[in-house]
């Protein structure tokens, strides 16, 4: 059983008049502990597939199942348990709340979710030894450098043990030896078993994966797992 | 979520943005304060005249010459009706009536005093020993006007603290002469100080016999006769029997008014009280504009922070969670801010009372219940709409704002 199936997936935007195909017949199979780069220009609709897949967007055809179940049915609040247990984000801006420390933005899903605060204290602490922020717990984000802030976000996206973890361009923002930490960091936690899924548009970082989707206008032009490169 | 986090959630996210919780709670608090001063200025007034008029004597009726209650003159009154004035004769005549427990004459009018050197213009009233009792004073020194014929009168003369104050100082006034406009007189006694009563500072007042103060005036008529009834129930007995036995005495002429102190007093209390509600009213319109202002800043806090509002979607947030978090704010808004309207408000009536000592100015408790729930329930619901949009926005959209 594959973790993420996508079959016929579209998803389409109206823009005043005219009709735009994100996303047009997708066909996608990602296995649990894969580590796959979505790659292509900007517009080629990589961003609406990590929403997708993230279930902060729903397609207006085809179905995804995230192991083995049907997700595109649920109800907003069973979608947002499913992403409370199942699924972490790491966005290229980070996205910590600035009135938080280090602690408590790593502590919000947990909280979100319920979560006692004694059993959030002890797993935030591990969680930021884990990630050597151990030091910067009672920091605010403006307090961070960028790669610290991506690393409290890595450890907010992570905290839940979700089965996948969906990267949005998450060295967009850093200088280029900070990304390369990050993209350790990143896979460190890919060879540990989390499947891992980067949307980027940096060759050299979607080369690392192990697996490349390259998208182009709305459509898969090229998946390396089927060793099929399409013309054009 | 926990009911506790979604609280705490809140607290940071209002003390995050010090400067719009501070403008929000100061707009709900000067409302919430703003109904306390003013409900506790006009109760006070209230109180104000209900004290006044209980410090004139229990179970009082009071006598008017003339019908109208109102005591309007025109030219057409003057002509037709020639009201016949209260006498000595008649007060005495009313002693006799069986619901009747005492009664006072009065007539009053301006003199001068002269004794120890020092002259000043005092209110003269013409009395009797009976005044006392149904004023309920009490005497710091010496007697009050001996008992005797009213129409007689000894030349004695009883003095409010204050004039005794001016005129005699710290030295005891009780024996010395005075000259009372043409009149020589003794002073018998010095009334403890009261204040205010019956629209004349009793303090500097100088009670003579009737007698005395209408041979003083040259008149022969009384401004008031005061009765006091044997019980509260036989106020309106007394009422029915005065009126009867005025009009038997002035030839079946209803030409006199007989007043209640329940009466006045109600009508004071009815319209104070009216008035009272009327300054809470308009105090209440802050309030509604305070509740406008917590959703004009919520549904800014909302704009600001849909960033974060995307991000705990994200996160697995639910819908409501977020509605919940943004409501607890809007009351946390609304609570602060009247908590501290109503500490400002106790605060501005405890100012008034320092200032006016004599003014008591309360706020009534419905007008403080009233205020402190239109707050919250303002706030709660002009938080409504801004925690609603937050719940509803789109997280893809939402991300792409920060």
């Amino acid at each position: 059983m594959s973790l993420i199936r996508l079959a016929g997936i579209a998803r389409v935007f109206h823009l005043g008049d005219s009709v735009v195909h994100a996303l047009n017949g997708l066909d996608v199979s990602i296995e649990a502990g894969e580590y796959v780069a979505i790659m292509g220009p900007s517009g080629s609709g990589k961003s609406t597939l990590l929403n997708l897949l993230g279930l902060l967007d729903r397609p207006d055809a085809g179905s995804y199942r995230l192991e083995g179940r049907d997700v595109t049915t649920l109800s907003p609040d069973e979608q947002a348990a499913v992403r409370s247990l199942r699924i972490g984000f790491v966005f290229q801006s980070f996205h910590l709340v600035p009135r938080l420390t280090a602690a408590e933005n790593v502590a919000l899903p947990m909280m979100l979710a319920g979560i006692p605060a004694a059993e959030r204290a002890k797993r935030v602490a591990q969680a930021l030894k884990d990630f050597g922020l151990d030091q910067r717990a009672d920091h605010r984000p403006d307090q961070l450098s960028g790669g610290q802030r991506q690393r409290v976000a890595i450890a907010r996206a992570t905290i839940m043990q979700p089965a996948v973890l969906l990267a949005d361009e998450p060295t967009g923002n850093l200088d280029r030896a900070t990304g390369d930490d990050v993209i350790n960091l990143l896979e460190a936690l890919n060879q540990r078993g989390m499947t891992l899924i980067v949307v980027t548009h940096d060759q050299k970082i979607g080369g690392r994966a192990r697996r490349q989707l390259m998208m182009e206008d709305g459509e898969l032009k090229f998946d390396s797992a089927r060793q099929a490169p399409a013309a054009g | 979520m926990r009911t506790v986090d979604v609280l705490r959630f809140a607290r940071d996210a209002a003390t995050g943005y010090p400067l719009r919780t501070f403008l929000s709670v100061l707009a709900m608090a000067i409302g919430v304060a703003a109904v306390v001063v003013l409900t506790a200025l006009g109760d006070g007034a209230r109180r104000y005249v209900v004290e006044q008029f209980s410090a004139l004597g229990s179970n009082l009726v009071i006598v008017l010459p003339g019908r109208s209650a109102t005591g309007g003159f025109s030219p057409a009154n003057a002509l037709t009706t020639t009201p016949r004035d209260l006498t000595i004769d008649d007060a005495f005549a009313l002693t006799r009536l069986p619901s009747v427990r005492r009664v006072a004459p009065l007539t009053a009018g301006n003199s001068e005093i002269n004794a120890n050197g020092r002259l000043r213009e005092v209110v003269v009233a013409g009395t009797a020993s009976t005044y006392l009792d149904i004023r309920s004073f009490k005497m710091a020194a010496g007697s009050f006007l001996p008992e005797g014929d009213w129409n007689r009168g000894l030349p004695v003369a009883v003095i409010g603290s204050k004039i005794k104050e001016e005129i005699f100082g710290s030295a005891p006034a009780v024996g010395e002469l005075i000259r009372l406009g043409d009149r020589r007189l003794r002073i018998v006694g010095v009334l403890k100080s009261v204040g205010q009563g019956l629209g004349m500072n009793t303090d500097e007042v100088v009670f003579v016999p009737a007698g005395v103060a209408q041979s003083l005036f040259n008149t022969n008529t009384l401004f008031r006769i005061l009765i006091e009834a044997r019980s509260r129930d036989e106020i309106e007995a007394v009422k029915r029997e005065v009126a009867a036995a005025l009009k038997a005495r002035h030839g079946g002429e209803e030409d006199t008014t007989v007043i209640t102190q329940d009466a006045v007093l109600a009508t004071f209390d009815k319209l104070l009280r009216a008035l009272t509600a009327a300054v809470a009213g308009i105090a209440a319109i802050s309030l509604a504009v305070a509740g406008i202002l917590v959703m004009n800043v919520m549904l800014v806090a909302v704009t600001q922070r849909t960033g974060e509002i995307g991000l705990l979607k994200a996160l697995g947030a639910r819908g409501t969670t977020i509605r919940d978090a943004f409501m607890a704010e809007a009351a946390m808004l609304s609570l602060v801010g009247a908590l501290t309207g109503y500490g400002l408000g106790l605060f501005g009536a405890f100012v008034l009372r320092q200032v006016y000592p004599v003014f008591p100015a309360y706020p009534p408790d419905w007008a403080v219940i009233a205020a402190l729930v239109t707050a919250l329930s303002t706030g709660l619901l002009f938080g409504i709409m801004p925690a609603r949009r937050a719940a509803r926005l789109d997280p893809v959209q939402a991300l792409m704002k920060h």
